[in-house]
């Protein structure tokens, strides 16, 4: 198969088998990346792709099948054999310490040690031919994270590697960030590098790359050239099916507000400064509010002050259903009627270790019928716990297994079930669907959307930019702490959104990068 | 080759309850190969270590009666460790409890005080016990200092302070200059459940710490809270559960039930203060939380296996003129065992084929 068309492949996976216990991650995977093409390897979450670049880079071993490099074949023990052989690969979560500079950081990750001065000249070179931004002297702690992005591409591209595996690298971006990102792409490829493309942003496939291998499952499923397919066809390859849609917005009136915001103010912690610079926002009943924004623009310090975990001062920056709720607790917003829906699911939303049942008691025991005077009531609690599984369809083994042991979308989905059973008339939700395969997330945009059309305030926070435009009815947009004024979605465009998103520092990076090139 | 600890996905249940008795299984392996290396031949030496006693109601009655301020300590212990809080001070609470329990006896000391003596005493025990406890949860909620340390260092404190008081201020005049407290007033003693036994009414008060122990952890939201705080304090905050108030609850609890355990032992089978009022009961105490995992049930027949390597580690002092110390090592040992049988069960062992620069 690989050798089907302009001749052997760079970097080629032969039948590959990972088990995980009795899960099987990849399935005798198959993928060849050649030299000079962008390479899209495409999936949901949980199709494999992860286990996949890990066997690629040396972290995992399969346990059957066959690596090949440049035709030959090839074990990577470790990450450091294959960075040798070039591979460099950019992981979605970096491994930077803040308190150092990039030059510092840089350093650290090389095999042999490099005097400074001469390795931030060969950061600026890089820099310069690549079109990357990068200041080598600035330290990390102060970089956004496209900032940080860029650091990451630039230590890789010092090994001068072969191939280059991106690993969801347009998560964290702007739309204006992910363009520069894309022409850097371009430059690689046409230097005869190849580059993996991990992704699920379909539009972004079809821009960039000459091939895309999909899985689904675990399995091989197609290898094909994007740009000659239809989206529509690429997520079906990647779902199995039609994509399920979001069921359309049933009319309704809009009633009382829920949620005020009034000039919340909120000091930063630490070096990075996530605080909340004087939030203004109104969610009235009925209607669905769409926070957009890269993250680590305090998207979640917002989360944790509307939840309550974090306190505020001024009792009436937060008002819930007409009462000032800043100064209360969790369990007193909850009792206004508030909903909370973290973006960390095992750990935040749930505890991981505890049995699923016992995680309905999280946000319920303040409710009045689970417990009472202190006591749980186990009967009640068990009803409760089956409500939720059955009309929200979580899937998993056993009767009651630990929350840790559910797939990503089933715990979302008894997560939100969690809150939408306790009829609340405020449901705040950060990342309703991040790891969350498309039926789900159909599901769940669906869900929010009719408990909306029941009279309920809904504010999603959330990075994916399509998922807002789909179904929220006003977006803002947070940048460095503060909230655009929302406008509804029919007045605003992704353009528009993607500038605001951006904001001053995203603006300078790339204005730095555009003359780069 | 290299080793490597993977996390087991399905924990299975049998290995839940087969660790503590593998742990059990491999004390008394380490415990034959010292049996041999002191000269001795095991079976024999097991047999009056850990059978010999049970052949005799007289120790098996003080069989129960040395697992009982175990099994109170315990009990307190397993509300701390289930909340993620290591206080492993729980011999100092004690010693604080007896102390300040012992100055009600002392202070009514050969007056007409009546039958109140013995339960102001007990409330001023776990008062004792509670407030040398909340020490070390003040100095972490408030400065963040590890619970581990200040628990422990406290017990020294503890220590010293009682010494101090029975060789000075509270030294029985008429008691040769032993370092000891006058003997307890009846009133001031704990009774025995039978004429001419050696079980006590402390027994009933541990009996019943467990059943409210249980019906806590096992029932109530607080008992939801302590054990949700020790798996994920995040999704405990975001419940709404105060990690603070958790912290200086659970360490109330475990300090006055140690404290309550000290008065007891001091009020009832000594009869008297004086330095050695625990032969280590705090930090064995926390063994036997471990080997009944948390859980106020299976931490009674833990309290017993643990209080027969006492009586056993007398007997084999006496018959076989073993020292003492070989009943630390033993507790030791199982501790070790018990806390290597959890990883076991919980990872698995792999090794790691192909290491890199091998």
């Amino acid at each position: 198969m690989a050798e089907s068309d302009h001749g052997p492949a760079l970097l080629e996976a032969a039948g590959l088998t990972k088990r995980f216990g009795a899960l099987v991650a990849n399935d005798s995977v198959s993928l060849a990346i050649r030299a000079g093409e962008a390479h899209a390897l495409l999936g949901e979450n949980g199709a494999g792709k992860s286990t996949l670049v890990k066997m690629l880079c040396g972290l995992l071993q399969p346990d059957s099948g066959e690596l090949r490099y440049q035709g030959e074949p090839v074990v990577f023990p470790d990450p450091a054999t294959s960075r040798a052989r070039g591979i460099g690969v950019v992981f979605q979560h970096f491994a930077l310490f803040d308190a150092l500079t990039v030059v510092e950081n840089v350093a650290l990750g090389l095999p042999k040690p490099e005097p400074l001065p001469a390795l931030a000249r060969r950061i600026e070179a890089c820099v310069d031919r690549y079109g990357l931004a990068v200041e080598p002297y600035r330290r990390v702690g102060e970089l956004s994270v496209g900032e940080r992005q860029r650091v990451e591409i630039v230590r890789c591209l010092l090994g001068d590697p072969r191939v280059l595996i991106l690993d969801e690298p347009t998560s964290v971006l702007t739309p204006d960030e992910s363009e520069g990102l894309f022409r850097t792409v371009d430059l690689l490829t046409s230097e005869g590098r190849a580059v993996l493309f991990i992704s699920h942003k379909l539009d972004e496939v079809r821009r960039l790359c000459q091939r895309a291998t999909v899985l689904r499952g675990g399995k091989f499923i197609a290898e094909v050239d994007p740009r000659k397919e239809t989206s529509a066809g690429l997520a079906r390859l990647m779902v199995g099916a039609d994509v399920p849609r979001t069921a359309p917005a049933i009319a309704h009136e809009l009633g009382e507000p829920r949620l005020l915001i009034n000039r919340l103010n909120v000091a930063g912690d630490g070096s990075r400064g996530s605080a909340l610079r004087d939030i203004t926002l109104e969610i009235r009943a009925g209607e669905i509010v769409g926070i957009a924004g890269v993250a680590g623009n305090g998207q979640t310090k917002l989360f944790d002050v509307l939840s309550g975990e974090v306190g505020c001062d001024d009792a009436e920056s937060i008002v819930i259903d007409r009462v000032p709720a800043g100064g209360l607790g969790p369990t007193a917003r909850r009792a206004l009627g508030a909903g909370f829906v973290p973006e960390e699911r095992l750990g935040h939303a749930a505890a991981p270790d505890l049995r699923l049942s016992d995680n309905v008691l999280l946000t319920t025991h303040g409710d009045g019928q689970i417990v009472r005077q202190g006591i749980i009531r186990r009967r009640v609690l068990q009803q409760r716990f089956a409500e939720i599984v059955k009309k929200f369809d979580v899937r998993f083994g056993g009767r009651d297994p630990k929350a840790r042991r559910l797939s990503g979308g089933n715990l979302q989905k008894f997560v939100i079930g969690r809150e939408v059973l306790r009829n609340p008339v405020l449901l705040v939700v950060d990342q309703p669907t991040w790891g969350v395969d498309a039926a789900a997330a159909a599901f769940i945009r669906t869900t929010l959307r009719r408990k909306a059309a029941e009279g309920c305030a809904v504010l999603v926070i959330s990075q994916d930019l399509d998922e807002l435009l789909e179904f929220a009815d006003r977006i803002a947009v947070m940048s460095e702490g503060a909230l655009t004024v929302p406008v509804p979605v029919a007045e605003t465009s992704r353009e528009a959104i993607g500038m605001a998103m951006g904001g001053a520092h995203g603006r300078h990076g790339e204005g730095e990068a555009v003359n780069a090139v | 080759m290299r080793f490597r600890l993977e996390r087991q996905e399905a924990v299975s249940g049998i290995g839940v309850l087969v660790a503590p008795l593998l742990a059990l299984a491999a004390t008394l392996l380490v415990g034959a190969i010292m049996f041999v290396v002191l000269g001795l031949a095991p079976l024999p030496a097991f047999y009056i270590y850990f059978i010999e006693p049970l052949t005799d109601p007289w120790t098996i009655q003080e069989l129960v009666v040395k697992a009982c301020p175990l099994l109170l300590i315990a009990i307190g212990l397993s509300f701390c460790y289930r909340a993620n809080r290591w206080n492993i001070g729980a011999e100092g609470q004690y010693v604080a409890g007896a102390v300040l329990g012992s100055w009600v006896a002392i202070a009514t000391q050969g007056t007409e005080a009546g039958p109140w003596v013995l339960p102001a005493m007990l409330v001023f025990a776990a008062i004792g016990g509670a407030l040398w406890g909340l020490i070390p949860a003040f100095l972490r909620v408030r400065f963040g200092a590890s619970e581990i340390l200040t628990s422990l260092m406290l017990v020294y404190v503890a220590q010293l302070g009682l010494d101090y008081l029975v060789r000075g201020p509270w030294r029985d005049p008429g008691g040769f200059n032993f370092p000891r407290s006058v003997s307890f007033d009846p009133v001031a003693t704990v009774p025995l459940l039978f004429e001419d036994g050696r079980l006590h009414a402390g027994i009933v008060i541990a009996g019943v710490a467990v059943l409210v122990a249980a019906f806590v952890l096992g029932r109530t939201l607080v008992g939801f809270s302590i054990e949700l705080g020790g798996s994920a304090p995040r999704a405990a905050a975001f419940a709404g559960f105060d990690e603070k108030r958790v912290t200086y609850g659970v360490f109330m609890v475990s300090g006055a039930l140690a404290g309550l355990a000290g008065i007891i032992e001091v009020a009832g089978p000594i009869g008297n203060l004086q330095p050695a009022i625990s032969p280590g009961y705090g930090f064995t105490a926390i063994i036997a939380a471990m080997l009944g995992r948390l859980n106020p049930f299976v931490i009674v027949p833990a309290s017993l296996v643990l209080a027969l390597t006492y009586i056993g580690g007398e007997a084999a002092q006496i018959t076989l003129r073993m020292p003492f110390d070989v009943t630390r090592v033993f507790q030791g040992t199982m501790l070790i065992s018990i806390l290597a049988a959890d990883v076991l069960v919980r990872y698995r062992l792999r090794r790691v084929e192909g290491a890199a620069h091998a």
